[in-house]
């Protein structure tokens, strides 16, 4: 183990090199261009022995990673927003073909206006793809979770994005326990696809026309496989936590067995709201957070669990799910509570959009109206936080 | 060395009978004489179109190779992803064989909506052959324009109304376009000249590289006519000059058929419905431009084979 200073993309292209993939067809956009760039000098400098394909899009990237996982390849890239959402026609393929590719994914919001900085409307878009999406709280986790991203996608037969905040996390330095090489190597084995289109001894058809008798079924399997992902992802982060002391689950809850008020959050936003929580303990206050690892597959058991017996929950959501109603994360915990029957009421907080800074005080402030509802105090159920309106 | 087809035809069918192709299909002739020459360790990457609809419908499949289909415009990013697999694994020991890497589309899946996929691939370098079976418009949804459609043609979506009579543009030359990347080989071809055709593989699969051919392939459902003409049409396409048959070796054009007598373009035009209301008196200065234009390609295309001597 060492300890180095690094930013997200730093320390995901470190995790990169140390994969050391065999193929990463990738294209550069803010804030994840440099682990393109960290990654194209690895290849200069002989530190990894990767194919790396500059594709001229990230459409073709992500065309050319699923045709290199199909050659049973252990097969990496990078993107952000625009990029993500230009792969968005073949994300599904990726999935449906059951490929186990790892996408390292910078947040930043979608356009238009043209932005470059977080939130995370960008993978919200890719919500319903059929990747696993993990959200990392830190680089340190940014770190972790891209390694363990690997033998997910490997065991689910799934892809999978491990994000990172963009310039909060990416370009943000931050002291990081990084493992040796050799034990990354140990730790992920040998490449596992589920098939290669180049045994040509034995030829397969991969992507065939499927209609209205089979269709069905295909999807079907898929989102088995999704259902059946929680468990891997578990037992890989408790693989990871028992040989390297960092264990990961699909939720990670603060202070929140006594809470009576809890906050739901992702992302990089969790440190600051567990600040925020420590703070309010110290006065006194029952409060709690749950921030969501996991969001693909949905940690449905996870949620119920933890928030059955709050008050009054808050969801914190750096998206607008331009329905109307509230964010997308809103929307997901809400229906997620729907079996429990004490039906704690839930209040939506959006924030933080094309990278709006959320400070210690405005979390604060959500606190106190959730508190102040669980006295009784009537509140909107879908608020702004830090807009000027 | 020209082609055995008694020998040919002793061999199994790498792109099996038994798809769903109409009748006198161009583009599935195609097939098989690519797959003659290509032989079983070949991967083939397919794009959106007639050929991937007809030949794989689950459970069934036409192709005794490894094949992948991902999308409509990305069969270059998916073939170069596979290339750059097996690269990848051989470099490791994990794979020793020498593979044909084939990519497949039609002229929609080339010419437009996966133009920057294929110039991305051709740019990077990787070894592999690109096949445009090129049937001059989007054949699957039904008969629209595309990039490759020529001038005058009817399709559902440039149809031959009373004001506008059908397609108002040129085609492009695509194979000018891709032969401009500077890569070692490219060339057009056409089911007719199947030897030719033939040849042309060969050399392109021998080729270290990105390779590139764009065949001709009638269509009887498309162009309006019956059946059992799709050969001939082909064959009037390069005898009237429309579709020279050439190549373009490192930069050097080399025509490998040179029809003796020329035939008018009309002769070409009239066997097909798609250009019937050409022939209508008021748009007969139509065929006149689409002369005109035939002619200038193929002098110019007689200059640069003279400047490549
Ligand atoms: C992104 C996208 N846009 C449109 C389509 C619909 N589509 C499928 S095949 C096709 C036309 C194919 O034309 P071409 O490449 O010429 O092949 P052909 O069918 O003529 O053999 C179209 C428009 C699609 N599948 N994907
Ligand atoms: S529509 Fe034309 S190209 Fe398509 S299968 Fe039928 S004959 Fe072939
Ligand atoms: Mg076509």
């Amino acid at each position: 183990m060492k300890i180095k200073a690094l930013t997200a993309n730093e320390a995901m292209a470190e995790a990169m090199r140390q994969i050391n993939p065999d193929v990463v067809a990738a294209y550069p956009i803010t804030p994840a261009t440099e682990i393109v760039q960290h990654f194209a000098s690895f290849v200069a400098d002989g530190l990894v022995t990767t194919e790396f394909v500059p594709v001229e899009s990230e459409h073709s990237a992500m065309s050319a990673c699923i045709g290199a996982a199909a050659a049973g390849a252990r097969v990496m890239t990078s993107t952000a927003s625009q990029g993500l959402a230009l792969m968005h026609e073949v994300l599904y393929i990726a999935a449906a073909l059951r490929l186990p590719i790892v996408i390292c994914e910078i947040n930043r919001a979608l356009s238009a206006p043209i932005n470059i900085h977080c939130d995370h409307s960008d993978t919200f878009g890719a919500r319903d793809s059929g990747w696993i999406q993990i959200y990392s709280e830190d680089s340190q986790e940014a770190y972790d979770s891209v390694i363990q991203a690997v033998k997910i996608a490997e065991e689910a037969f799934l892809p999978v994005m491990v994000t990172a905040d963009g310039f909060i996390l990416s370009h943000a330095m931050q002291r990081i326990e990084v493992l040796e090489d050799e034990e990354v190597k140990e730790f992920l084995g040998e490449p596992k696809t589920p098939y290669t289109v180049l045994d040509t001894d034995n030829p397969i058809t991969v992507g065939p026309l499927d209609l209205q008798d089979y269709f069905f079924e295909h999807k079907r399997q898929e989102a088995e496989a999704m259902r059946l992902a929680p468990p891997i992802i578990e037992k890989v982060g408790k693989e990871f936590g028992e040989r390297f002391g960092r264990y990961y689950g699909l939720v990670d809850p603060y202070r929140l067995e006594d809470a009576e008020v809890a906050v739901v959050v992702m992302g990089s936003t969790a440190g600051t709201a567990k600040e925020v929580v420590d703070k309010l303990r110290e006065e006194g206050k029952p409060a709690g957070l749950l921030r969501m690892r996991v969001l693909r597959p949905l940690p449905l058991k996870e949620i119920v669990e933890n928030l059955r017996d709050k008050k009054v929950i808050g969801v914190m959501d750096r998206a607008e799910g331009m329905s109307g109603f509230g964010g997308p994360l809103y929307t997901e915990i809400r229906s997620g509570l729907y079996d429990v029957p004490s039906h704690p009421p839930l209040y939506n907080y959006i924030y933080g959009l094309g990278g709006r800074d959320i400070k210690p005080e405005e979390i604060e402030e959500i606190f106190k109206e959730l508190f102040d509802a669980a006295a009784g105090k009537e509140i909107p159920l879908v608020n702004y936080k830090g807009v000027r309106e | 060395m020209p082609f055995d087809l008694k020998e040919l035809s002793k061999e199994k069918d790498l792109f099996a009978p038994g798809h769903r192709a109409c009748a006198g299909c161009g583009p599935a002739i195609v097939m098989r004489q690519i797959m003659a020459v290509a032989g079983k360790d070949t991967v083939v990457g397919f794009a959106t179109g007639c050929m991937e609809v007809v030949s794989t419908i689950f459970p069934y499949t036409a192709w005794r190779v490894p094949y992948i289909h991902v999308a409509f415009e990305n069969a270059a990013a998916v073939i170069s992803g596979v290339e750059a697999a097996y690269k990848a694994l051989k470099r490791k020991g994990k794979i020793n064989k020498k593979i044909n890497f084939i990519a497949i589309a039609g002229d929609g899946g080339t010419y437009d909506i996966g133009i920057q996929a294929l110039s991305g691939a051709l740019e990077r370098g990787h070894n592999f052959l690109y096949v445009c079976y090129d049937n001059q418009a989007y054949m699957n949804t039904g008969i629209q324009r595309s990039g490759a459609t020529p001038l005058g043609a009817h399709t559902t979506t440039s149809p031959a109304g009373d004001v506008i009579p059908g397609k108002v543009q040129w085609r492009k030359d695509l194979t000018e376009i891709v032969a401009a990347h500077g890569i070692p080989y490219a060339a057009q071809a056409s089911p007719s000249h199947w030897n030719d055709l033939m040849e042309k593989v060969k050399k392109a699969l021998e080729t270290e590289g990105p390779a590139f051919i764009n065949v001709l392939a009638p269509c009887p459902v498309g162009w309006y006519f019956s059946p059992e003409r799709t050969i001939k049409i082909a064959k009037l396409a390069v005898d009237t000059l429309f579709w020279p048959l050439y190549e373009v070796e490192n930069g050097k054009h080399r025509i490998t058929y040179k029809p003796r007598k020329p035939k008018p373009v009309e002769e070409w035009l009239k066997e097909q419905g798609r250009f019937r209301h050409l022939f209508q008196e008021k748009n007969r200065w139509i065929i006149e431009e689409f002369q005109r234009q035939v002619n200038e390609r193929w002098e110019r295309l007689l200059r640069l084979e003279e400047a490549s001597l």
